[in-house]
């Protein structure tokens, strides 16, 4: 007997177009690259929302018809949602259909997408509301688990999430914390009542990075080898948690590599034991007493290898840029131009600073893959420029 | 070009050899003293016969080279002569090889490392020729090639004559020729002993030209030495693939192998732009022989840009070259006399302390084979941004890397290492680390590969 819980993570950011130092004080949109396709963000989303989101929607609608039993999550970043409103909306209605369902939980998170929660509270706070009231506005649904960006957890964060009534919140079942135990229980924040589900990230990985590996020594990953894997993880266990990216489904993995057609097989797999059963996050809180407190003074992310921050706050360049870009939310509070309040958040995107991640660039790695720059260097480059521009904008506006 | 404007051009080459011969001059007074100290001069008449009976276990010895140069430091006009001494050396400890090093002429030069020979002793004329070497100045038109060029294609045959006379002296088991210069040697040395022959190319004459007019000659012997080698080394991809293209070179027969640093350079602690920054002044160097094939001028029409949003930031040109009128005379006409500065030929030790100084150095060449001079700037704690038309930035991944044509981004990388403390440091901290690993011994240990595949 085995339960499992289903929760995919979706989101775009608007990626910065080419700035150059020659650009700032010229007025141009940030977000808006028409010469270079790399930074296309509406060409970009068009792309993922044919190639994934649509076919996998399509997937996972099929399955909920046909399987009362299945049940997923969705956490959409509100980046993404405004870009799917404007420029693929058949993408955003067939979310809605799948939500209609009434088992499709959506959680809650950052509505930018962004690090806030290190770098400033009261922009958190700002941000987690804004995505609340996006949710409902768009899915009339109102959203009782948090995860945030990339899965950061710490102590504050569940500070936080207890004062603004969350029941649960999201985090990586890092091995640094769990210590040889196993992630398939309902933890406590530390002196908390809020519940924590860890994803399981052999599992979870195994899909999302090692699917397609021919390399792997599991290669191919069969529908009946993963049940086996996932029953003998779950047995005797609360939920075994399978946190990964959306765009997994025929973006990271081709279609031609056979993942939409294992998505599909693995519900009717998974159920043929009627004991096993499929939790959304709330239904895995409310099910489980926590077994156990976690104390997590520093944050863990569901990020490389080290699973804490470095992807994003590690070399001087990322470290620069966040320091110099929080620094100006006083005067952006004084302003009263939405438009420059706007682009300071969408600046926020933890993706910028990831692309400025140099840890793993002599490698090659999977960071070089989501990287639309050449190097960390031109990432760097570009944000300041966009930022120096929005920092003259703000002066200008101020002295008015 | 009128005839005024070509006789200016002619003063300005010959300055420019002028100007090497005066300091080379210097040094071989220097290198002379030295050499009365030295026990035996290496010239054919004297050299001993070394006898092939003397080694005996084939299966331990060490393969026996015989290397063919043009010129080695401190009588160089370019990176050849730096790097096949810096090779060689590294070749030489890791104990698998030992070389025999020819060179056409007499330089009294003596090593540790290697035994040097000279093919014949230097003449007046060979003097001159090897002032200008192909490394040095470079004429812009038909017309214009003629002397220089004439001088030192006579030179590399009689090169192939001398070594013809010596070559009974010497016990060798293969010929590993550095570039055209060596070439026709090479193939002479490869007739006579029926020995392979390696064919390593640090530059060609389309890296040369920059572009520009091919003098056919030198092309000839470039491709006529490609041809008879058994195996060639080329310095780069980028290399690799031009010779494919232009010499219809077969790429199974190519190895690239990098070149390394030498990272004993690395021991300067004087700061002699100190005063530029204590103004508050931000540096930008470009280091390299002010020839088309630098593009001297593109760091020019880059500077001014800069110069137009970043009151702060100057520019400091170190190298001499058939250009350097031109160039001075393009920073006046933009209005940059204040700003850029020209150093001539400088000492290493100068010009390991001008890296010291630096905020960012430049190299913006329109061909570039490989490029020491970037790697030797990281070594110096100065980050780099390097042309993509390079070798170096095959080797190098935290490096800004520029198309050499476009100055707007040029001069958009130069102003972001300038403006972003956070920048310059991750940008040298991790390309330090990443030069550090690009080292003699690695492409050593290659040759000696290509070494035992062909002698075995």
């Amino acid at each position: 007997m085995a339960s499992v819980c289903f929760y995919f993570q979706v989101h775009q950011p608007y990626r910065i177009k080419k700035m150059r130092v020659f650009d700032i004080g010229q007025g141009h949109d940030y977000f808006v690259d028409n010469e270079n396709e790399r930074l296309n963000n509406e060409i970009i989303l068009k792309k993922v929302a044919s190639k994934c989101y649509i076919p996998t929607n399509e997937v996972i609608l099929n399955l909920l018809n046909k399987h009362k039993d299945f049940k997923v999550a969705f956490s959409f970043s509100g980046t993404l949602l405004e870009q799917l409103e404007k420029s693929c909306p058949e993408a955003l209605e067939s979310f809605k259909k799948i939500v209609q369902t009434g088992r499709a939980e959506i959680l809650s998170e950052t509505y930018y997408h962004s690090l806030s929660l290190i770098y400033n509270t009261d922009e958190f706070r700002h941000q987690v509301k804004a995505h609340r009231q996006k949710v409902i506005d768009l899915f009339d649904y109102e959203p009782t688990v948090f995860r945030n960006t990339e899965l950061i957890y710490n102590n504050d964060l569940s500070d936080e999430l207890e004062k603004m009534g969350y029941r649960g919140v999201l985090m990586e079942g890092a091995d640094h914390i769990l210590k040889g135990e196993s992630p398939n229980f309902v933890r406590r924040a530390m002196g908390k009542n809020l519940k924590i589900l860890l994803k399981n990230y052999k599992l979870s990985d195994d899909i999302a990075f090692r699917f397609s590996q021919s390399s792997w020594s599991e290669y191919p990953l069969t529908v009946d080898k993963f049940v086996k894997w996932v029953e003998e993880a779950g047995r005797d266990s609360h939920t075994v948690n399978l946190f990964m990216d959306y765009e997994t489904f025929g973006e990271h993995h081709f279609k031609e590599s056979g993942i939409l057609d294992f998505l599909e097989n693995l519900p009717e797999e998974f159920l043929k034991s009627p004991q096993n059963s499929f939790l959304t996050p709330s239904e895995a809180i409310d099910k489980h007493e926590a077994i156990a407190e976690l104390d997590v003074p520093q944050s863990v992310s569901w990020a490389d290898a080290e699973r804490d921050l470095s992807a994003w706050i590690e070399n001087s360049m990322q470290k620069d840029a966040l320091n110099k870009l929080y620094s100006l939310e006083k005067a952006i509070k004084k302003t009263k131009d939405e438009k420059i309040k706007e682009d300071w958040r969408r600046l926020q995107t933890s993706d910028h600073f990831y692309y400025m991640c140099t840890k793993y660039f002599s490698d090659g790695d999977v960071h070089k893959y989501f990287n639309p720059y050449e190097t960390p260097y031109e990432a760097f480059i570009n944000f300041m420029n966009a930022l120096s521009d929005l920092k003259l904008r703000l002066d200008l506006e101020n002295k008015k | 070009m009128t005839g005024e404007a070509k006789n200016k051009n002619i003063k300005n080459r010959l300055g420019s050899w002028l100007r090497w011969l005066f300091s080379s001059k210097e040094r071989r007074a220097k290198s002379s003293i030295k050499q009365t100290k030295a026990t035996k001069t290496e010239t054919p008449i004297e050299s001993p016969p070394i006898s092939r009976k003397a080694e005996s276990k084939p299966s331990t010895r060490k393969t026996k080279v015989l290397m063919l140069g043009w010129e080695l430091p401190p009588h160089n006009s370019g990176g050849l002569g730096v790097a096949c001494h810096d090779l060689c050396e590294s070749i030489h400890q890791l104990e698998k090889a030992q070389i025999t090093f020819l060179l056409p002429h007499d330089l009294g030069i003596k090593l540790p490392f290697m035994k040097v020979i000279a093919c014949a002793p230097l003449s007046k004329r060979t003097e001159k020729a090897l002032g200008q070497t192909a490394y040095g100045p470079r004429r812009n038109s038909e017309d214009q090639a003629g002397d220089l060029e004439g001088d030192l294609v006579d030179q590399v045959e009689k090169y192939a004559k001398d070594v013809e006379k010596i070559l009974s002296k010497i016990d060798f088991d293969i010929i590993h020729a550095h570039d055209w210069l060596s070439f026709k040697a090479g193939i002479k040395a490869k007739e006579i002993s029926g020995k392979p022959l390696i064919a390593h190319i640090h530059s060609t004459e389309f890296d040369r030209s920059g572009g520009g007019f091919i003098y056919q000659k030198i092309a000839d012997i470039e491709k006529m030495g490609l041809s008879n080698a058994d195996k060639i080394i080329t310095v780069s991809n980028l290399t690799k693939n031009q010779i494919v293209d232009k010499y219809s070179i077969s790429p199974s027969k190519i190895s690239v192998i990098h070149n390394g640093v030498s990272h004993k350079w690395n021991k300067v602690s004087s700061d002699n732009l100190k005063m530029l920054k204590k103004v508050g002044k931000k540096i930008v160097l470009f280091v390299g022989r002010m020839t088309i094939q630098k593009g001297p001028d593109y760091f020019i029409k880059a500077a001014k840009k800069v110069s137009q949003v970043m009151d702060e930031a100057v520019f400091v040109m170190v190298g001499a070259g058939d250009m350097e009128r031109q160039i001075i005379e393009q920073a006046a006409s933009l209005g940059l006399s204040d700003k850029v500065f020209f150093t001539g030929f400088v000492s290493i030790e100068e010009r390991n302390s001008l890296y010291r100084s630096a905020d960012v150095y430049v190299m913006p060449s329109i061909s570039e084979p490989f490029g020491i001079v970037a790697l030797e700037s990281l070594i110096n704690r100065t980050p780099i941004i390097i042309s993509k038309q390079s070798g170096v930035s095959e080797t190098i991944r935290h490096a800004l890397k520029v198309d050499f044509w476009d100055t707007d981004e040029m001069a958009e990388k130069i102003v972001a290492v300038l403006k972003h403390k956070s920048l310059n440091k991750t940008l040298l901290k991790n390309g330090e680390s990443e030069a550090k690993t690009i080292t003699w011994e690695k492409a050593a240990q290659k040759c000696i590969d290509i070494y035992e595949s062909l002698t075995k």
